[in-house]
């Protein structure tokens, strides 16, 4: 399965047909910093995605205030 | 999992809250918290018009969402920091935002005001540049805030922003500062206006979960020049600790918010004076963002005499 991942944007391919928490771990990112994004939903960590679909892990920190 | 509201299939885990839900009962949890900010802390009333600092993000522009639903009379301030692509983007979304929910947005250049964008002040002040751009922000604010008879700004600070500073302030022990991280700062002055954080008892991550499912277009990259900022690593170390201890954020916060913040606010004394130059609040003869434009113009100056030679 795809993941498409930002700042900078950029797509890599991993073992689908996993729950969503499996492949943060995988990717080493909390889930505290990003939305996960199938279609046009949110899906929490406890879901599973198919190998044959994709996922935004779409990063939630702004920042840089002084 | 499923929506503790309606039993429906969850789209947001909320762990703090040990809590899911669907997107609808997202949404108005969302607002209710918006709802108890405002009233707990007095932040404004429908009689007031409310000045909302926009910068195209997910927090300001679902903040100005918010108070627009709500019957809030708001205008928008987009300041234009002159940073390169990222401004021309973010300007572009709070106007689009602005025309699609028909209310009006002022929009000031930094350029105008100080002399020089963002970049160019970075390299002549030789500090980090999120330094002077959060100094012509907040002065900007207040002074467009008075200039348009506006009486409060709402700023998109949000749970983590608030506790990153919060985190940097005391790992460095900057007692002056503390006093003055509130959800909302009374007008202590003629001509400081009101500032509150409508969004304080939100995390980052469900401003950017209503934004999405509120299908707000704001902009996902990052300021060009947040990365390495200090803000930035401290919110970071607060995840690490988030993940370990859901809540952790929220406790740190609230905590000092309800029993230590009062101890230092007692402790502050300083006192306020109108610039000698531009007649806005200082606690100096000449305020912060006055010096900050002559620095530049000296700059600019030193650079146009080089030029000649």
């Amino acid at each position: 399965m795809k993941v498409l991942l930002r700042n900078p944007r950029r797509e890599v391919t991993v073992a689908g047909n996993r729950r969503v928490k499996e492949i943060l771990r995988e990717l080493d990112i909390l889930p505290e910093t990003v939305l996960v994004i199938r279609g046009d939903d949110l899906v929490t960590a406890d879901q599973v995605v198919r190998d044959d679909e994709s996922i935004e892990l779409r990063p939630v920190m702004s920042g840089g205030r002084a | 999992m499923k929506c503790r509201r309606c039993g429906g299939t969850a789209t947001l885990e909320l762990r703090r809250h040990n809590a899911a839900f669907c997107a609808d009962d997202f949404v108005e949890f969302f607002r209710n918290q918006v709802r108890e900010a405002i009233r707990r802390h007095r932040m404004f009333t429908r009689e007031e018009r409310v000045l909302v600092a926009v910068s195209g993000g997910k927090d300001s522009l679902a903040l100005w969402d918010v108070l627009i639903d709500e019957g809030y009379d708001t205008t928008g301030l987009y300041l234009d920091l002159g940073i390169f692509d990222y401004s021309v983007e973010s300007r572009a979304k709070c106007e689009a935002f602005a025309s699609r929910r028909r209310v009006p947005l002022i929009v000031r250049r930094v350029a105008d005001e100080v002399g020089a964008p963002v970049p160019v002040i970075k390299q002549v002040t030789r500090r980090p540049p999120c330094s002077g751009c959060g100094l012509s922000k907040r002065y900007l604010m207040n002074r467009t805030a008075l200039e348009t008879g506006v009486p409060v700004v709402a700023t998109g600070h949000n749970l983590d922003d608030e506790a990153a500073t919060l985190f940097g302030s005391v790992m460095h022990w900057q007692t002056d500062a503390l006093p003055r991280q509130s959800p909302a700062l009374a007008s202590t002055h003629p001509k400081l206006v009101r500032r509150v954080k409508p969004l304080y008892r939100l995390s980052e991550r469900e401003t950017a979960a209503y934004a999405f499912l509120r299908r707000i277009d704001y902009i996902v990259e990052e300021c060009p020049f947040a990365a390495g900022a200090t803000s930035i690593a401290h919110k970071e170390i607060l995840n690490r600790m988030e993940d370990a201890s859901p809540g952790a954020k929220h406790n740190f916060l609230f905590g000092f918010l309800e029993k230590a913040r009062p101890a230092f606010e007692r402790a502050e004394g300083h006192v306020l004076q109108e610039c000698a130059r531009c007649g806005q609040v200082t606690t100096s003869t000449v305020c912060a963002f006055c010096k900050l434009a002559d620095q530049v113009k000296r700059a600019s100056l030193d650079a146009d005499a080089r030029g000649a030679r």
